[in-house]
């Protein structure tokens, strides 16, 4: 089964990656972008035979290493049909 | 006393602190692979700088995860002293014998430096050598220093007299909460820092500040 991993930074975690991003949109000309945030997407087909099956793995899966969770937030999206 | 080194693939400061150690201890230290599940007997464990598994993930998460890393925190339950230097100061948050996290520097920009530090606590076992309050020159030299942590977690490291080591108040290179340097646990016994002794521990190296630590270290546990 596939599944993506969204992990974005909690809110009011500093994030001077989207900082630097929101300052060179502004650069090219880009107005009215009132804020970014940096995240990372991650990929992922596992053997599973149902979605909750699924869940309960990823979720470990967060918890243990995708994501920090001091900092970050995850979230989880099943793609069965693939 | 016997030291070890924990060598991950991507360390780069190993030989630097094995240097250090065999001049504090007289004894060469133990240099253990990161795939090893076997530790020897070590009165202190080192968690060298560099960049373990390219910094894939986050800095530090992957070399958290291996199979040595389950020896050296069942070692530090059973009171062993680990020092974590950058990468390994990472390394020890994020498989959780500290709180907090190391973030991407505030700058954005990788910082490498001599830094102003204050020693705060001179009560643990790596600080013994340092006068309370003493003001310290060490170099830095990383990406990811930016020290977050909640401000409950904040309150009781500083409550508790856990951050060891700070950044003197205009010397701040990466934007770190409380301008921490470094902290240990609750035991004393577990020191992450992100400035690194190990180069500047001979006067070829433009100084001697740190020193004390692998000194220190000697002259606490024998």
């Amino acid at each position: 089964m596939k599944a993506t991993v969204k992990i974005t930074l909690k809110h009011g975690v500093l994030d001077p990656q989207g900082k630097a991003i929101e300052k060179s949109l502004g650069q090219l000309g880009f107005t009215g972008v009132n804020d970014v945030r940096q995240g990372k997407l991650i990929e992922l087909d596992i053997d599973a035979d149902t979605p909750e099956e699924a869940e309960k793995q990823i979720t470990e899966m967060c918890e243990k290493l995708l994501a920090n969770t001091v900092i970050e937030n995850y979230d989880i999206q099943l793609n069965p049909a693939d | 006393m016997q030291a070890s080194v924990i060598v991950f693939p991507g360390s780069n400061c190993d030989r630097d602190v094995a240097v250090c150690l065999e001049a504090a201890t007289g004894k060469k230290p133990n240099m253990v692979w990161h795939g090893d599940s076997d530790l020897p007997d070590s009165d202190v464990i080192v968690l060298p700088g560099g960049f373990s598994y390219g910094d894939y993930l986050r800095c530090g998460s992957m070399a958290a995860n291996s199979p040595i890393m389950k020896e050296v925190v069942l070692k530090a339950q059973k009171g062993a002293a680990v020092l974590g230097i950058c990468n390994g100061f990472q390394v020890l948050t994020e498989c959780g014998l500290l709180p907090g996290v190391l973030m991407r520097n505030a700058a954005l920009n990788f910082v490498c430096r001599n830094t102003h530090l204050v020693i705060n606590n001179n009560s643990t076992p790596f600080t013994g050598q340092y006068q309370q309050g003493e003001e310290v020159v060490i170099p830095v030299a990383h990406n990811e220093g930016n020290y977050f942590a909640d401000d409950a977690t904040l309150d009781e490291l500083a409550g508790e007299g856990r951050i060891v080591l700070s950044y003197a108040p205009d010397d701040n290179p990466n934007g770190a909460c409380k301008n921490i340097a470094g902290i240990c646990d609750a035991s004393g016994r577990v020191l992450g820092m992100m400035p690194h002794p190990e180069r500047r521990a001979e006067t070829a190296l433009g100084g001697e500040d740190g020193k004390r630590i692998f000194t220190g270290l000697v002259e606490a546990l024998s």
